[in-house]
């Protein structure tokens, strides 16, 4: 039976890669005097929710869907927190809608 | 020849290109939109400039998933010729049919000018009528344009001399203080190993007329023309 997960995809650039957007707001933090701060990466963030049997199944998906489109391996990093959603009451929400 | 031009929800340079090839070169040419798996009979795909899928996740990702994409691949996978310009050059990379990628402007802001860029390939069918070691100018219109790939990449382009045009000073200079964007060895342009793929940011469809003051990016078209000519 199929199981519905909730995936928080975090996608990072490599530390390779120049990050102008976050030396901007590096900088901008330290005008504001907020002077402790050295760096700040600038990433993205993904909810993706999808059915999957198990979770090893949902993270092998997450894997293909993270290389495939949702990173660029050439530029970027990802990772990802993966949690099953409570399922709903089997007859309940359908059947009151229907 | 033929051409045929891709056409994305968010392309916004098609048009000009057509206007190139068959107003200017009085070629046939074909608009191809972005669901259509067949290609035709095209020689030339041109994958043109713009915001194709309004550059949503990153320039070019979604877009080169695209079936008149697929089909692009095959063409090139055939040897036929596929020139992408600006954002057509970063479908290309996101497509893997040239090497790294292009990443925001090192100074944030949108850079839209004329640059001169020096030629370093003038041995391909898209560059062989150019001067070889010559200066041209052509515009460049683009927020990601720093190109960049990890080091043995790059070491890999110069090896193979995939690197087509640089950025440089109006004497040909190539240093940093003419890179608009960033770009690693002041790249504008790349080819792929066999030179059929040809990516650049500047845009040479606008640089075709001389009512816009220059012709320096019509000679890359006649180029490729000829050399089907020759061929």
């Amino acid at each position: 039976m199929a199981h519905t997960y909730q995936a928080e995809v975090y996608v990072t650039l490599r530390p390779s890669v120049l990050d102008p957007a976050g030396t901007a707001v590096c900088a901008n933090l330290s005008q504001m005097g907020h002077l402790g701060v050295s760096q700040v990466r600038i990433g993205k963030y993904i909810e993706v929710t999808l059915e999957a049997e198990s979770e090893a199944e949902a993270r092998q998906l997450l894997d293909r869907m993270c290389d495939q489109l949702l990173a660029n391996p050439v530029i970027e990093n990802y990772r990802f927190d993966l949690k099953p959603v409570a399922s709903q009451h089997p007859d309940g929400v359908m059947a009151v809608g229907q | 020849m033929k051409f045929g031009v891709l056409v994305f929800p968010g392309s916004n340079c098609d048009r000009d290109v057509a206007y190139v090839t068959r107003d200017l070169l009085q070629q046939p040419t074909q608009m191809i939109w972005h669901e259509d798996s067949d290609l035709g009979d095209v020689d030339v795909v041109v994958v043109p400039g713009g915001f194709s899928y309004g550059d949503y996740l990153r320039c070019g990702a979604i877009a080169r998933c695209s079936a008149a994409m697929q089909a692009t691949i095959a063409h090139a996978n055939r040897g036929g010729l596929v020139l992408g310009v600006c954002n057509g050059f970063q479908i290309l990379t996101e497509a893997g049919l040239l090497p790294g990628a292009l990443v925001r402007n090192r100074g944030l802001h949108f850079v839209c000018d004329r640059t001169p860029l020096k030629l370093v390939r003038t041995n391909l069918p898209w560059t062989h009528n150019y001067a070889a070691d010559g200066v041209i100018t052509l515009p460049i219109a683009h927020g990601e344009g720093c190109y960049y790939a990890d080091p043995d990449t790059l070491a890999a382009l110069e090896d193979n001399n995939q690197v087509v045009l640089r950025y440089c000073g109006p004497d040909g200079t190539v240093d940093d203080a003419h890179n608009p964007n960033g770009s690693l060895h002041n790249i504008a342009g790349i080819c792929n190993p066999s030179g059929n793929v040809l990516g650049m940011m500047p845009h040479p469809e606008r640089a075709a007329d001389p009512v816009l003051g220059s012709t320096d990016g019509l000679t890359l078209f006649q180029s490729v023309l000829q050399a089907a000519v020759l061929a």
